[in-house]
Protein backbone atom coordinates (compact mmCIF):
# COMPACT_ATOMS: atom_id res chain seq x y z
CA UNK A 1 0.00 0.00 0.00
CA UNK A 2 1.80 3.03 -1.29
CA UNK A 3 -0.06 4.74 1.70
CA UNK A 4 2.09 3.01 4.31
CA UNK A 5 5.92 4.44 2.55
CA UNK A 6 7.51 5.94 5.98
CA UNK A 7 8.58 9.31 4.99
CA UNK A 8 10.18 10.33 8.03
CA UNK A 9 11.40 8.87 11.48
CA UNK A 10 12.02 10.60 14.58
CA UNK A 11 13.24 10.02 18.22
CA UNK A 12 12.14 12.58 21.07
CA UNK A 13 14.50 14.14 23.15
CA UNK A 14 14.67 11.82 25.57
CA UNK A 15 14.47 8.59 23.29
CA UNK A 16 11.47 7.08 25.02
CA UNK A 17 8.85 8.17 22.01
CA UNK A 18 9.80 7.35 18.47
CA UNK A 19 7.49 9.23 15.81
CA UNK A 20 6.82 7.92 12.32
CA UNK A 21 4.95 9.93 9.05
CA UNK A 22 3.80 8.04 6.56
CA UNK A 23 2.77 8.80 2.57
CA UNK A 24 -0.50 8.61 3.70
CA UNK A 25 -0.46 11.61 6.14
CA UNK A 26 -0.90 9.84 9.14
CA UNK A 27 1.92 9.82 12.50
CA UNK A 28 2.62 6.73 14.69
CA UNK A 29 4.38 7.24 17.55
CA UNK A 30 6.20 4.39 19.44
CA UNK A 31 6.76 4.21 23.10
CA UNK A 32 9.35 2.72 24.77
CA UNK A 33 8.49 0.50 27.46
CA UNK A 34 9.48 0.43 30.74
CA UNK A 35 10.58 -2.50 32.59
CA UNK A 36 9.83 -2.44 35.88
CA UNK A 37 12.07 -4.68 38.61
CA UNK A 38 11.19 -7.02 41.13
CA UNK A 39 11.13 -3.94 43.68
CA UNK A 40 7.89 -2.61 41.96
CA UNK A 41 7.05 0.02 44.51
CA UNK A 42 10.42 1.08 44.94
CA UNK A 43 11.31 1.51 41.57
CA UNK A 44 7.69 3.46 41.02
CA UNK A 45 8.55 6.23 43.41
CA UNK A 46 11.64 6.76 41.72
CA UNK A 47 11.63 9.54 38.89
CA UNK A 48 11.14 8.59 35.22
CA UNK A 49 14.52 9.33 34.53
CA UNK A 50 16.13 6.99 36.96
CA UNK A 51 13.70 3.41 35.91
CA UNK A 52 16.07 0.92 34.59
CA UNK A 53 14.65 0.37 30.80
CA UNK A 54 15.28 -2.14 28.93
CA UNK A 55 11.89 -2.07 27.13
CA UNK A 56 10.85 -2.46 23.84
CA UNK A 57 8.94 -0.19 21.66
CA UNK A 58 4.88 -0.33 21.52
CA UNK A 59 2.70 1.83 19.27
CA UNK A 60 1.60 4.76 21.60
CA UNK A 61 -0.46 6.55 19.51
CA UNK A 62 -1.70 6.91 15.90
CA UNK A 63 -3.29 9.66 14.07
CA UNK A 64 -3.93 11.90 10.60
CA UNK A 65 -1.98 14.30 10.94
CA UNK A 66 -2.37 15.86 7.20
CA UNK A 67 -4.91 15.35 4.78
CA UNK A 68 -4.67 15.78 0.67
CA UNK A 69 -5.32 19.21 -0.55
CA UNK A 70 -6.36 20.96 -3.49
CA UNK A 71 -4.38 24.18 -4.88
CA UNK A 72 -7.17 25.67 -6.41
CA UNK A 73 -4.95 28.15 -8.04
CA UNK A 74 -2.46 26.33 -9.86
CA UNK A 75 -4.42 23.31 -10.14
CA UNK A 76 -2.74 20.98 -8.05
CA UNK A 77 -2.78 18.35 -5.67
CA UNK A 78 -0.90 18.92 -2.16
CA UNK A 79 0.07 15.75 -1.22
CA UNK A 80 -0.95 14.51 2.59
CA UNK A 81 2.48 13.08 2.78
CA UNK A 82 4.52 13.86 6.09
CA UNK A 83 7.81 15.52 4.97
CA UNK A 84 9.37 15.79 8.39
CA UNK A 85 8.56 15.03 12.42
CA UNK A 86 10.13 17.40 14.66
CA UNK A 87 10.03 17.18 18.19
CA UNK A 88 9.66 19.63 21.04
CA UNK A 89 11.53 19.62 24.37
CA UNK A 90 9.31 18.13 27.10
CA UNK A 91 7.85 20.87 29.74
CA UNK A 92 4.47 19.01 31.18
CA UNK A 93 3.05 16.13 30.85
CA UNK A 94 2.39 16.38 27.22
CA UNK A 95 4.58 15.61 24.55
CA UNK A 96 4.40 17.93 21.54
CA UNK A 97 5.24 17.82 18.11
CA UNK A 98 5.37 19.32 14.72
CA UNK A 99 5.04 17.80 11.74
CA UNK A 100 5.30 18.85 8.12
CA UNK A 101 3.88 18.38 4.47
CA UNK A 102 4.72 19.60 1.21
CA UNK A 103 3.03 23.26 2.27
CA UNK A 104 1.34 23.19 5.71
CA UNK A 105 2.91 22.67 9.50
CA UNK A 106 1.20 21.70 12.37
CA UNK A 107 2.03 21.42 16.19
CA UNK A 108 0.22 18.57 17.79
CA UNK A 109 -0.18 17.83 21.70
CA UNK A 110 -0.07 14.09 22.57
CA UNK A 111 -2.03 13.38 25.89
CA UNK A 112 -2.84 10.67 28.18
CA UNK A 113 -5.98 10.26 30.11
CA UNK A 114 -6.12 7.87 32.75
CA UNK A 115 -8.87 9.29 35.03
CA UNK A 116 -12.18 10.72 34.85
CA UNK A 117 -14.60 12.28 36.54
CA UNK A 118 -17.59 10.51 37.98
CA UNK A 119 -20.53 11.45 39.94
CA UNK A 120 -21.78 14.45 38.39
CA UNK A 121 -24.85 16.20 40.62
CA UNK A 122 -26.15 17.85 37.14
CA UNK A 123 -25.50 14.84 34.72
CA UNK A 124 -26.17 11.19 35.01
CA UNK A 125 -23.21 9.13 33.89
CA UNK A 126 -24.59 9.03 30.36
CA UNK A 127 -24.18 13.22 30.27
CA UNK A 128 -27.59 14.02 29.65
CA UNK A 129 -28.80 16.56 32.15
CA UNK A 130 -30.86 16.00 35.12
CA UNK A 131 -33.96 18.02 35.94
CA UNK A 132 -32.77 19.41 39.76
CA UNK A 133 -35.80 19.57 41.03
CA UNK A 134 -34.95 15.99 41.29
CA UNK A 135 -32.19 16.16 43.07
CA UNK A 136 -32.64 16.06 46.79
CA UNK A 137 -28.79 15.37 47.53
CA UNK A 138 -25.23 16.75 46.68
CA UNK A 139 -22.54 14.59 46.21
CA UNK A 140 -18.52 15.38 45.32
CA UNK A 141 -17.59 14.10 41.87
CA UNK A 142 -14.40 12.25 42.13
CA UNK A 143 -11.52 11.11 39.48
CA UNK A 144 -11.99 7.23 39.03
CA UNK A 145 -9.51 5.41 37.10
CA UNK A 146 -10.13 4.66 33.50
CA UNK A 147 -8.13 2.87 30.88
CA UNK A 148 -5.55 4.76 29.62
CA UNK A 149 -6.34 7.35 26.73
CA UNK A 150 -4.02 8.66 24.46
CA UNK A 151 -5.26 11.47 22.67
CA UNK A 152 -3.56 14.24 20.28
CA UNK A 153 -4.65 17.33 18.93
CA UNK A 154 -3.47 19.91 16.42
CA UNK A 155 -2.59 22.88 18.38
CA UNK A 156 -1.54 25.03 16.12
CA UNK A 157 -1.60 24.89 12.80
CA UNK A 158 0.57 27.21 10.12
CA UNK A 159 -0.39 27.61 6.83
CA UNK A 160 0.08 29.55 3.90
CA UNK A 161 3.68 30.85 4.27
CA UNK A 162 5.24 28.72 1.44
CA UNK A 163 4.84 28.83 -2.43
CA UNK A 164 7.40 26.04 -2.70
CA UNK A 165 7.56 22.41 -1.19
CA UNK A 166 9.02 22.36 2.71
CA UNK A 167 11.81 20.03 2.78
CA UNK A 168 12.83 20.79 6.66
CA UNK A 169 11.74 22.30 9.70
CA UNK A 170 14.25 22.69 12.85
CA UNK A 171 12.98 23.71 16.57
CA UNK A 172 15.10 26.27 17.55
CA UNK A 173 16.89 25.91 20.95
CA UNK A 174 15.16 28.74 22.54
CA UNK A 175 11.86 26.51 22.38
CA UNK A 176 9.81 29.65 21.43
CA UNK A 177 10.62 29.58 17.46
CA UNK A 178 11.47 27.22 14.77
CA UNK A 179 12.20 27.36 11.44
CA UNK A 180 10.52 25.76 7.76
CA UNK A 181 12.49 25.98 4.88
CA UNK A 182 11.20 25.11 0.99
CA UNK A 183 13.63 25.08 -2.29
CA UNK A 184 13.94 28.90 -2.13
CA UNK A 185 12.59 30.73 1.22
CA UNK A 186 13.12 30.00 4.82
CA UNK A 187 10.58 31.14 7.22
CA UNK A 188 11.14 31.79 10.92
CA UNK A 189 8.06 30.91 13.33
CA UNK A 190 6.59 31.78 16.89
CA UNK A 191 4.82 28.88 17.94
CA UNK A 192 2.45 31.05 19.48
CA UNK A 193 1.49 32.93 16.52
CA UNK A 194 -0.24 31.17 13.16
CA UNK A 195 -0.97 33.90 11.00
CA UNK A 196 2.32 35.59 10.73
CA UNK A 197 6.33 34.33 9.87
CA UNK A 198 9.37 36.35 9.35
CA UNK A 199 11.05 35.46 6.27
CA UNK A 200 14.78 34.94 7.27
CA UNK A 201 16.32 33.77 4.00
CA UNK A 202 15.18 34.34 0.44
CA UNK A 203 16.98 32.86 -2.50
CA UNK A 204 14.23 33.32 -5.05
CA UNK A 205 16.29 34.98 -8.02
CA UNK A 206 14.32 38.40 -9.83
CA UNK A 207 14.34 36.86 -12.62
CA UNK A 208 13.37 33.51 -12.35
CA UNK A 209 15.49 32.40 -15.68
CA UNK A 210 18.68 32.97 -13.44
CA UNK A 211 17.96 30.22 -10.54
CA UNK A 212 20.75 28.42 -10.40
CA UNK A 213 20.23 26.40 -6.99
CA UNK A 214 17.82 25.58 -4.59
CA UNK A 215 17.56 25.03 -1.10
CA UNK A 216 17.55 21.22 0.11
CA UNK A 217 17.35 21.16 3.53
CA UNK A 218 18.04 23.21 7.05
CA UNK A 219 18.91 23.30 10.42
CA UNK A 220 19.05 25.46 13.88
CA UNK A 221 22.67 24.98 15.78
CA UNK A 222 21.52 22.83 19.01
CA UNK A 223 22.69 25.58 21.22
CA UNK A 224 23.02 28.97 19.70
CA UNK A 225 19.13 30.32 19.08
CA UNK A 226 20.65 32.77 16.61
CA UNK A 227 22.66 30.52 14.22
CA UNK A 228 21.54 27.72 11.23
CA UNK A 229 22.56 26.18 8.63
CA UNK A 230 21.02 25.58 5.11
CA UNK A 231 22.15 23.32 2.03
CA UNK A 232 21.87 23.63 -1.79
CA UNK A 233 21.66 22.09 -4.91
CA UNK A 234 25.02 22.79 -5.70
CA UNK A 235 26.44 20.80 -2.62
CA UNK A 236 27.39 24.03 -0.60
CA UNK A 237 26.45 24.58 2.83
CA UNK A 238 25.92 28.08 4.48
CA UNK A 239 25.97 29.49 8.10
CA UNK A 240 23.62 32.31 9.13
CA UNK A 241 23.64 34.69 11.92
CA UNK A 242 20.27 36.27 12.62
CA UNK A 243 21.97 38.99 14.38
CA UNK A 244 23.38 39.85 11.55
CA UNK A 245 20.59 41.17 9.72
CA UNK A 246 16.75 40.66 9.58
CA UNK A 247 17.26 38.91 6.21
CA UNK A 248 19.83 36.16 6.33
CA UNK A 249 20.77 36.54 2.42
CA UNK A 250 24.02 37.04 3.29
CA UNK A 251 25.26 33.98 4.59
CA UNK A 252 27.99 34.52 7.54
CA UNK A 253 30.08 31.33 6.74
CA UNK A 254 30.20 29.02 3.42
CA UNK A 255 31.10 25.82 3.21
CA UNK A 256 32.08 24.40 -0.15
CA UNK A 257 34.74 21.82 -1.04
CA UNK A 258 36.68 22.66 -4.62
CA UNK A 259 36.22 20.30 -7.29
CA UNK A 260 39.11 19.32 -9.81
CA UNK A 261 37.48 20.72 -12.64
CA UNK A 262 39.05 17.37 -14.53
CA UNK A 263 36.33 15.67 -12.63
CA UNK A 264 33.71 17.10 -13.85
CA UNK A 265 30.94 15.25 -15.99
CA UNK A 266 27.24 16.11 -16.82
CA UNK A 267 26.40 14.37 -13.22
CA UNK A 268 29.09 16.00 -11.20
CA UNK A 269 26.67 18.54 -9.80
CA UNK A 270 23.62 16.54 -9.27
CA UNK A 271 25.56 13.85 -7.19
CA UNK A 272 26.85 16.95 -5.68
CA UNK A 273 23.40 17.98 -4.59
CA UNK A 274 23.56 17.98 -0.61
CA UNK A 275 19.86 15.95 0.53
CA UNK A 276 20.56 16.08 4.56
CA UNK A 277 22.25 18.46 6.89
CA UNK A 278 22.91 17.49 10.24
CA UNK A 279 24.27 19.33 13.17
CA UNK A 280 26.54 17.33 15.74
CA UNK A 281 25.05 16.91 19.32
CA UNK A 282 27.99 19.19 20.44
CA UNK A 283 27.21 21.74 17.94
CA UNK A 284 30.61 21.80 16.28
CA UNK A 285 30.64 20.19 13.27
CA UNK A 286 27.98 19.50 10.72
CA UNK A 287 27.23 16.78 8.42
CA UNK A 288 25.97 16.34 5.29
CA UNK A 289 25.03 13.80 2.49
CA UNK A 290 25.03 13.91 -1.23
CA UNK A 291 24.33 11.01 -3.53
CA UNK A 292 27.62 8.79 -2.93
CA UNK A 293 29.65 10.29 0.36
CA UNK A 294 28.56 11.73 3.66
CA UNK A 295 30.64 14.47 4.82
CA UNK A 296 31.63 15.99 8.16
CA UNK A 297 32.58 19.50 8.31
CA UNK A 298 33.90 21.24 11.24
CA UNK A 299 32.34 25.15 11.61
CA UNK A 300 35.57 26.72 11.54
CA UNK A 301 36.83 25.36 8.88
CA UNK A 302 34.76 26.59 5.35
CA UNK A 303 37.14 25.71 2.50
CA UNK A 304 36.91 21.71 2.64
CA UNK A 305 35.24 18.73 5.07
CA UNK A 306 37.29 17.58 7.62
CA UNK A 307 36.22 13.52 6.96
CA UNK A 308 34.76 12.28 3.89
CA UNK A 309 33.02 8.76 3.92
CA UNK A 310 32.38 6.94 0.53
CA UNK A 311 28.88 5.05 1.03
CA UNK A 312 28.42 3.23 -2.33
CA UNK A 313 31.00 4.50 -4.73
CA UNK A 314 30.74 1.62 -6.57
CA UNK A 315 27.42 3.55 -7.86
CA UNK A 316 29.96 5.48 -9.84
CA UNK A 317 29.43 3.27 -12.99
CA UNK A 318 26.11 3.01 -12.87
CA UNK A 319 24.94 6.59 -12.68
CA UNK A 320 23.65 6.23 -16.09
CA UNK A 321 20.94 4.02 -15.67
CA UNK A 322 20.56 5.37 -11.95
CA UNK A 323 20.06 8.63 -13.87
CA UNK A 324 17.28 7.05 -15.86
CA UNK A 325 15.50 5.35 -13.54
CA UNK A 326 15.47 8.90 -11.53
CA UNK A 327 17.54 6.68 -8.39
CA UNK A 328 19.96 9.89 -8.57
CA UNK A 329 17.66 11.94 -7.22
CA UNK A 330 16.75 10.09 -4.16
CA UNK A 331 17.13 12.08 -1.18
CA UNK A 332 19.16 10.15 1.53
CA UNK A 333 19.17 11.27 5.64
CA UNK A 334 22.64 10.95 7.81
CA UNK A 335 21.85 10.74 11.62
CA UNK A 336 24.81 11.45 14.18
CA UNK A 337 24.94 8.97 17.81
CA UNK A 338 24.78 10.22 20.78
CA UNK A 339 27.97 11.31 21.15
CA UNK A 340 29.01 12.28 18.02
CA UNK A 341 31.38 9.30 17.41
CA UNK A 342 29.19 7.42 14.94
CA UNK A 343 27.47 8.15 11.67
CA UNK A 344 24.70 6.96 10.03
CA UNK A 345 22.85 6.54 6.65
CA UNK A 346 21.16 4.15 4.15
CA UNK A 347 21.53 2.71 0.69
CA UNK A 348 19.95 1.00 -1.64
CA UNK A 349 19.08 -2.93 -1.27
CA UNK A 350 17.67 -2.14 1.99
CA UNK A 351 21.09 -1.82 3.04
CA UNK A 352 22.55 0.93 5.65
CA UNK A 353 25.89 1.88 6.70
CA UNK A 354 27.49 3.36 9.82
CA UNK A 355 30.72 4.98 10.24
CA UNK A 356 32.69 4.75 13.21
CA UNK A 357 34.96 8.77 13.03
CA UNK A 358 37.21 7.40 15.76
CA UNK A 359 38.27 3.79 14.71
CA UNK A 360 37.53 4.54 11.17
CA UNK A 361 35.66 1.19 10.78
CA UNK A 362 32.55 1.03 8.62
CA UNK A 363 30.11 -1.73 8.64
CA UNK A 364 27.53 -2.32 6.70
CA UNK A 365 23.96 -3.76 7.26
CA UNK A 366 20.96 -5.16 6.00
CA UNK A 367 16.92 -4.31 7.31
CA UNK A 368 15.10 -7.34 5.48
CA UNK A 369 13.03 -9.84 7.17
CA UNK A 370 14.17 -12.66 5.43
CA UNK A 371 17.74 -12.16 6.90
CA UNK A 372 17.24 -10.76 10.55
CA UNK A 373 14.83 -13.05 13.18
CA UNK A 374 14.14 -11.13 16.16
CA UNK A 375 16.38 -10.95 18.88
CA UNK A 376 19.22 -11.98 16.31
CA UNK A 377 22.52 -10.18 15.47
CA UNK A 378 22.73 -8.72 12.23
CA UNK A 379 25.72 -9.98 9.70
CA UNK A 380 27.36 -7.37 8.57
CA UNK A 381 26.58 -7.41 4.70
CA UNK A 382 29.29 -6.54 1.60
CA UNK A 383 29.36 -5.06 -2.25
CA UNK A 384 31.30 -6.41 -4.21
CA UNK A 385 32.42 -4.79 -7.02
CA UNK A 386 35.11 -6.74 -8.80
CA UNK A 387 34.86 -9.82 -10.97
CA UNK A 388 35.18 -12.60 -7.93
CA UNK A 389 32.44 -12.68 -5.84
CA UNK A 390 32.73 -14.22 -2.69
CA UNK A 391 29.83 -16.09 -1.15
CA UNK A 392 28.20 -13.75 1.15
CA UNK A 393 28.88 -11.12 -1.13
CA UNK A 394 26.40 -9.36 -3.19
CA UNK A 395 27.30 -7.80 -6.77
CA UNK A 396 26.50 -4.63 -8.13
CA UNK A 397 24.14 -5.45 -10.58
CA UNK A 398 22.14 -7.50 -7.81
CA UNK A 399 21.40 -4.86 -5.69
CA UNK A 400 17.48 -3.78 -5.42
CA UNK A 401 17.61 -0.15 -5.85
CA UNK A 402 13.61 0.23 -5.56
CA UNK A 403 14.57 -0.90 -1.81
CA UNK A 404 16.25 2.18 -0.52
CA UNK A 405 16.64 3.43 3.08
CA UNK A 406 16.25 7.14 3.00
CA UNK A 407 15.71 7.60 6.83
CA UNK A 408 16.89 6.22 9.90
CA UNK A 409 17.01 8.10 13.38
CA UNK A 410 19.77 7.01 16.42
CA UNK A 411 18.64 7.11 19.73
CA UNK A 412 19.87 10.38 21.67
CA UNK A 413 21.90 8.21 24.04
CA UNK A 414 21.52 4.60 23.53
CA UNK A 415 22.63 2.54 21.02
CA UNK A 416 18.83 2.12 19.76
CA UNK A 417 18.50 3.18 15.34
CA UNK A 418 14.85 3.18 14.17
CA UNK A 419 15.42 2.25 10.17
CA UNK A 420 12.56 2.96 8.04
CA UNK A 421 12.78 0.35 4.90
CA UNK A 422 9.78 1.49 2.56
CA UNK A 423 6.54 0.91 4.53
CA UNK A 424 8.53 -1.71 7.10
CA UNK A 425 9.86 -0.09 10.40
CA UNK A 426 12.95 -2.01 12.29
CA UNK A 427 14.01 -0.94 15.16
CA UNK A 428 17.92 -2.28 16.00
CA UNK A 429 19.56 -2.42 19.41
CA UNK A 430 23.00 -2.91 20.16
CA UNK A 431 23.47 -5.70 22.69
CA UNK A 432 27.52 -5.48 23.38
CA UNK A 433 26.90 -4.38 26.94
CA UNK B 1 43.01 16.11 7.84
CA UNK B 2 42.31 12.44 7.28
CA UNK B 3 40.26 11.02 4.85
CA UNK B 4 38.26 8.14 5.62
CA UNK B 5 39.98 5.21 4.17
CA UNK B 6 38.36 1.25 3.63
CA UNK B 7 40.81 -1.27 4.22
CA UNK B 8 38.55 -3.80 1.70
CA UNK B 9 38.28 -1.46 -0.92
CA UNK B 10 41.65 0.49 -2.08
CA UNK B 11 38.87 2.63 -4.73
CA UNK B 12 38.16 4.96 -1.80
CA UNK B 13 40.55 7.69 -2.52
CA UNK B 14 40.62 11.37 -2.45
CA UNK B 15 39.36 12.98 -5.43
CA UNK B 16 43.36 13.51 -7.07
CA UNK B 17 44.63 10.11 -6.29
CA UNK B 18 41.65 8.60 -7.48
CA UNK B 19 41.79 10.42 -10.82
CA UNK B 20 45.53 9.69 -10.87
CA UNK B 21 43.92 5.88 -10.58
CA UNK B 22 41.72 6.38 -13.61
CA UNK B 23 44.16 8.15 -15.57
CA UNK B 24 45.73 5.14 -15.54
CA UNK B 25 43.08 3.10 -16.30
CA UNK B 26 42.11 5.17 -19.02
CA UNK B 27 38.30 6.98 -18.37
CA UNK B 28 36.79 8.44 -14.97
CA UNK B 29 33.49 6.15 -14.54
CA UNK B 30 31.18 8.85 -14.41
CA UNK B 31 32.62 10.15 -17.81
CA UNK B 32 32.17 6.44 -19.28
CA UNK B 33 28.54 6.59 -17.87
CA UNK B 34 28.01 10.09 -19.51
CA UNK B 35 29.62 8.92 -22.42
CA UNK B 36 26.83 6.24 -22.43
CA UNK B 37 23.92 8.43 -21.46
CA UNK B 38 24.41 10.94 -24.70
CA UNK B 39 24.88 7.91 -26.66
CA UNK B 40 21.37 7.22 -25.51
CA UNK B 41 19.73 10.27 -25.81
CA UNK B 42 21.82 12.96 -28.12
CA UNK B 43 19.43 15.79 -27.77
CA UNK B 44 20.57 15.91 -23.95
CA UNK B 45 21.14 19.18 -23.13
CA UNK B 46 25.17 19.93 -22.11
CA UNK B 47 24.30 21.37 -18.35
CA UNK B 48 21.55 19.34 -16.28
CA UNK B 49 21.56 22.55 -13.33
CA UNK B 50 19.95 25.00 -15.83
CA UNK B 51 17.34 27.04 -14.73
CA UNK B 52 14.82 25.42 -16.65
CA UNK B 53 15.49 21.86 -14.97
CA UNK B 54 15.00 23.55 -11.70
CA UNK B 55 12.21 25.63 -12.21
CA UNK B 56 10.39 22.20 -13.58
CA UNK B 57 11.83 20.82 -10.13
CA UNK B 58 10.10 23.71 -7.92
CA UNK B 59 6.34 23.24 -9.51
CA UNK B 60 6.53 19.28 -8.68
CA UNK B 61 8.84 20.00 -5.67
CA UNK B 62 10.38 16.46 -6.64
CA UNK B 63 13.42 15.42 -8.36
CA UNK B 64 12.16 12.48 -9.60
CA UNK B 65 8.96 13.89 -11.14
CA UNK B 66 11.00 15.56 -13.83
CA UNK B 67 11.29 12.89 -16.48
CA UNK B 68 14.19 13.14 -18.94
CA UNK B 69 15.52 12.98 -21.38
CA UNK B 70 14.06 16.08 -23.28
CA UNK B 71 15.32 18.57 -24.86
CA UNK B 72 15.19 21.87 -22.23
CA UNK B 73 13.32 23.97 -24.50
CA UNK B 74 10.46 21.75 -24.46
CA UNK B 75 8.22 22.40 -21.11
CA UNK B 76 6.58 18.80 -21.27
CA UNK B 77 6.04 17.03 -18.07
CA UNK B 78 5.61 13.90 -18.07
CA UNK B 79 3.86 12.05 -14.71
CA UNK B 80 6.02 9.49 -12.66
CA UNK B 81 3.98 6.49 -11.20
CA UNK B 82 3.49 8.23 -7.93
CA UNK B 83 3.79 11.75 -8.78
CA UNK B 84 1.78 14.91 -9.03
CA UNK B 85 -0.35 15.13 -12.25
CA UNK B 86 -1.23 18.65 -13.41
CA UNK B 87 -5.05 19.08 -13.02
CA UNK B 88 -7.39 21.94 -15.39
CA UNK B 89 -9.14 22.09 -12.46
CA UNK B 90 -10.93 21.10 -9.33
CA UNK B 91 -13.54 19.18 -10.97
CA UNK B 92 -10.68 17.61 -13.50
CA UNK B 93 -9.27 16.96 -10.02
CA UNK B 94 -12.45 15.08 -8.16
CA UNK B 95 -12.86 13.28 -11.20
CA UNK B 96 -9.32 11.41 -11.31
CA UNK B 97 -9.66 10.98 -7.80
CA UNK B 98 -13.16 9.08 -8.25
CA UNK B 99 -11.05 6.93 -11.46
CA UNK B 100 -8.29 6.11 -8.89
CA UNK B 101 -10.79 5.01 -6.02
CA UNK B 102 -12.83 3.37 -8.73
CA UNK B 103 -9.77 0.60 -9.49
CA UNK B 104 -8.56 0.94 -5.61
CA UNK B 105 -12.23 -0.85 -4.67
CA UNK B 106 -13.41 -2.85 -7.49
CA UNK B 107 -15.91 -4.20 -5.36
CA UNK B 108 -17.40 -0.87 -4.83
CA UNK B 109 -20.62 -1.85 -7.01
CA UNK B 110 -22.79 -0.46 -9.70
CA UNK B 111 -25.45 1.24 -6.65
CA UNK B 112 -21.94 3.60 -6.14
CA UNK B 113 -22.80 5.94 -9.15
CA UNK B 114 -19.32 7.10 -9.50
CA UNK B 115 -18.25 9.56 -11.88
CA UNK B 116 -16.25 8.49 -15.26
CA UNK B 117 -14.73 10.90 -17.93
CA UNK B 118 -17.98 11.03 -20.06
CA UNK B 119 -20.26 11.84 -17.20
CA UNK B 120 -20.31 15.87 -16.40
CA UNK B 121 -20.92 15.73 -12.54
CA UNK B 122 -23.77 17.26 -10.14
CA UNK B 123 -22.33 18.08 -6.88
CA UNK B 124 -24.58 14.29 -5.26
CA UNK B 125 -22.10 12.60 -7.83
CA UNK B 126 -19.04 13.72 -6.55
CA UNK B 127 -17.56 11.50 -4.50
CA UNK B 128 -16.26 12.13 -0.93
CA UNK B 129 -12.71 12.69 -0.09
CA UNK B 130 -11.06 9.78 1.27
CA UNK B 131 -11.54 8.47 4.57
CA UNK B 132 -8.66 9.33 7.07
CA UNK B 133 -9.47 6.35 9.67
CA UNK B 134 -7.84 3.89 6.90
CA UNK B 135 -4.84 2.94 9.88
CA UNK B 136 -1.30 2.46 8.96
CA UNK B 137 0.36 -0.87 9.13
CA UNK B 138 2.51 0.61 11.91
CA UNK B 139 -0.31 0.56 14.15
CA UNK B 140 -0.82 -3.10 14.29
CA UNK B 141 2.40 -3.12 16.14
CA UNK B 142 4.64 -4.59 13.16
CA UNK B 143 7.88 -3.52 15.04
CA UNK B 144 10.77 -5.78 14.48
Amino acid sequence: VVADIISTVEFNHTGELLATGDKGGRVVIFQREQEVSGEGWRVLQLSKNQVHRRGEYNVYSTFQSHEPEFDYLKSLEIEEKINKIRWLPQQNAAYFLLSTNDKTVKLWKVSERDKRPEGYNLKDEEGRLRDPATITTLRVPVLRPMDLMVEATPRRVFANAHTYHINSISVNSDYETYMSADDLRINLWNFEITNQSFNIVDIKPANMEELTEVITAAEFHPHHCNTFVYSSSKGTIRLCDMRASALCDRHTKFFEEPEDPSNRSFFSEIISSISDVKFSHSGRYIMTRDYLTVKVWDLNMENRPIETYQVHDYLRSKLCSLYENDCIFDKFECVWNGSDSVIMTGSYNNFFRMFDRNTKRDVTLEASRENSKPRAILKPRKVCVGGKRRKDEISVDSLDFSKKILHTAWHPSENIIAVAATNNLYIFQDKVN
Amino acid sequence: MSQKQEEENPAEETGEEKQDTQEKEGILPERAEEAKLKAKYPSLGQKPGGSDFLMKRLQKGVWGIISYPLSLDVLLCVDKIEGETSYFDSGDYNMAKAKMKNKQLPSAGPDKNLVTGDHIPTPQDLPQRKSSLVTSKLAGGQVE
